[in-house]
């Protein structure tokens, strides 16, 4: 090997880590160079059988159970301290603030963001992780539009649209029926990187919104926008610049 | 976010804390467990120090101030993890940076793409790599970190993130298009 390059740059390159100089300066350096040409090819085949074979594990149900008895067990209960009365009904007290709190802080943003919405942020995050479960995330894998678009007749009242953005960065991966406060609606599945996201569409008569600012819970993002009779919502745990872009290619 | 792993430990952690670890933390298990699982290429372990590492995230919960919650706990995973190897499988860790690759000739794309096709082989050849060098690929590859975060993660320099990738790719490929015999004669 004797271009230096094929050690350092086209790594970044690769990876998206070069700054819009080097980027240009590498892409140049491909012009003439067949070394890092064919290496280049050898990395993206690699990448991709990487990414195709499906390597990633998600950890077994029994040990989040298993976990999740852990943080009890760590966690400071008050049954483990001996408490004159008054106390515990201070302690209830301020367990009912806070889920009354946190009750209030969970089912209002998206209320407040989009007046109307008829789900809640909760029922978006749940739909959302429920769709990550093994075998839940698509009842159509496809990446064709042609092939998703169709699925959805007769399944459905309404012809959701659908689009591949996989030029700009987000793949179709299928497509899936799913409810969101009581209704039906269509779940479009796009991956970006190695992260999913689902983006939610039901029909609307309410006018037409802009893309409100994002939403976060538990680790997640939403965008919420509605369009020519469709309410829309896109959640995943991709950067919000990386959803809000996706959102501004399905405005359009 | 450097140390924050070392953080105070001794806290009593309360409802709040456990709430908002709930909230924060642990929708990254399977990020802890994926990392746990290539680094100790054994499901059976890494169930058990992906659960250790999960209980001390949450004994040092109180340290972590906020920002990129899944990567001060793969920080933590990764600690957790090493210790781990240090004490069962000392050797494991002693094979590296035994060389500077020597220069070879890229593979071709098609030769790659057929060797690759296979996931059985693909995971032996990941399991073949030193853990440095495996913990860059599934850390960019499969968990889609960026160049910063593993610099947080693996406590390397952040402008050797790049050339630890180059290598650990190259190590993949010779993995790969070698057959299993010269592969571990290699190591």
């Amino acid at each position: 090997m004797s271009c230096d390059f094929t050690r350092t740059a086209l790594h970044g390159y690769l990876d998206g880590e070069l700054d819009a100089t080097g980027a240009a300066e590498f892409e140049r350096h491909l012009e003439s160079c067949r070394e890092c040409t064919t290496a280049l090819g050898a990395e993206e085949s690699l990448r991709s059988s990487l990414q195709r074979s499906v390597l990633y594990e998600n950890a077994p149900v029994g040990l989040r159970k298993r976990i999740r008895a852990g943080l009890d067990a760590a966690t400071a209960s008050p049954a483990a301290v001996r408490i004159p009365a008054w106390r515990w009904i201070a302690v209830a007290a301020s367990i009912l603030l806070v889920a009354s709190v946190s009750w209030f802080a969970w089912l209002r943003p998206l209320r407040d963001s989009a007046s109307t919405t008829p789900f809640t942020a909760a029922e978006i995050i749940d739909a959302h992780v429920r769709s990550l479960q093994p075998g839940h995330l698509t009842d159509v894998a496809s990446t064709d539009n042609h092939t998703v678009k169709p699925w959805f007749n007769g399944k459905l009242a309404f012809v959701p649209p659908v689009k591949d953005f996989a030029d700009e960065g987000f793949s179709l991966v299928g497509g899936r029926l799913d409810v969101l406060g009581g209704q039906n609606v269509a779940a479009l599945v796009y991956s970006r990187r190695k992260h999913f996201i689902n983006v939610f569409v039901l029909p609307t008569r309410e006018p037409d919104t802009p893309i409100h600012p994002p939403g976060l819970r538990q680790g997640y993002q939403w965008r919420h926008w509605r369009r020519q009779g469709m309410e829309y919502c896109a959640v995943s745990d991709v950067s919000d610049s990386d959803l809000f872009e996706l959102a501004q290619l399905l405005y359009q | 976010m450097s140390g924050s792993d070392q953080g105070k430990g001794s806290d009593v952690l309360d409802a709040l804390d456990r709430a908002r670890f709930e909230q924060l933390v642990l929708p990254h298990l399977d990020a802890a467990f994926n990392l746990a699982r290539w680094l100790l290429k054994s499901r059976a372990d890494c169930e058990d120090v992906a659960q250790e590492a999960m209980l001390r995230a949450y004994r040092f919960f109180r340290g972590f101030h906020g920002g990129d919650a899944r990567a001060w706990l793969l920080q933590i995973v990764r600690n957790t993890c090493y210790t781990w190897l240090e004490k069962n499988r000392p050797v494991e860790l002693m094979t590296e940076f035994d060389e500077e690759l020597h220069p070879q000739p890229s593979t071709s794309p098609e030769a790659l793409a057929i060797a690759g096709d296979n996931r059985e082989r693909l995971t032996r050849a990941l399991e073949t790599l030193p853990p440095r060098f495996r913990e860059v690929l599934v850390l960019r590859e499969l968990e889609g970190c960026s160049y910063k975060e593993i610099a947080s993660i693996t406590a390397i320099p952040i402008g050797t993130v790049m050339s630890s990738l180059a290598r650990a790719r190259q190590r993949l490929q010779s993995a790969l298009t070698h057959s299993p015999q010269e592969a571990s004669r290699e190591l």
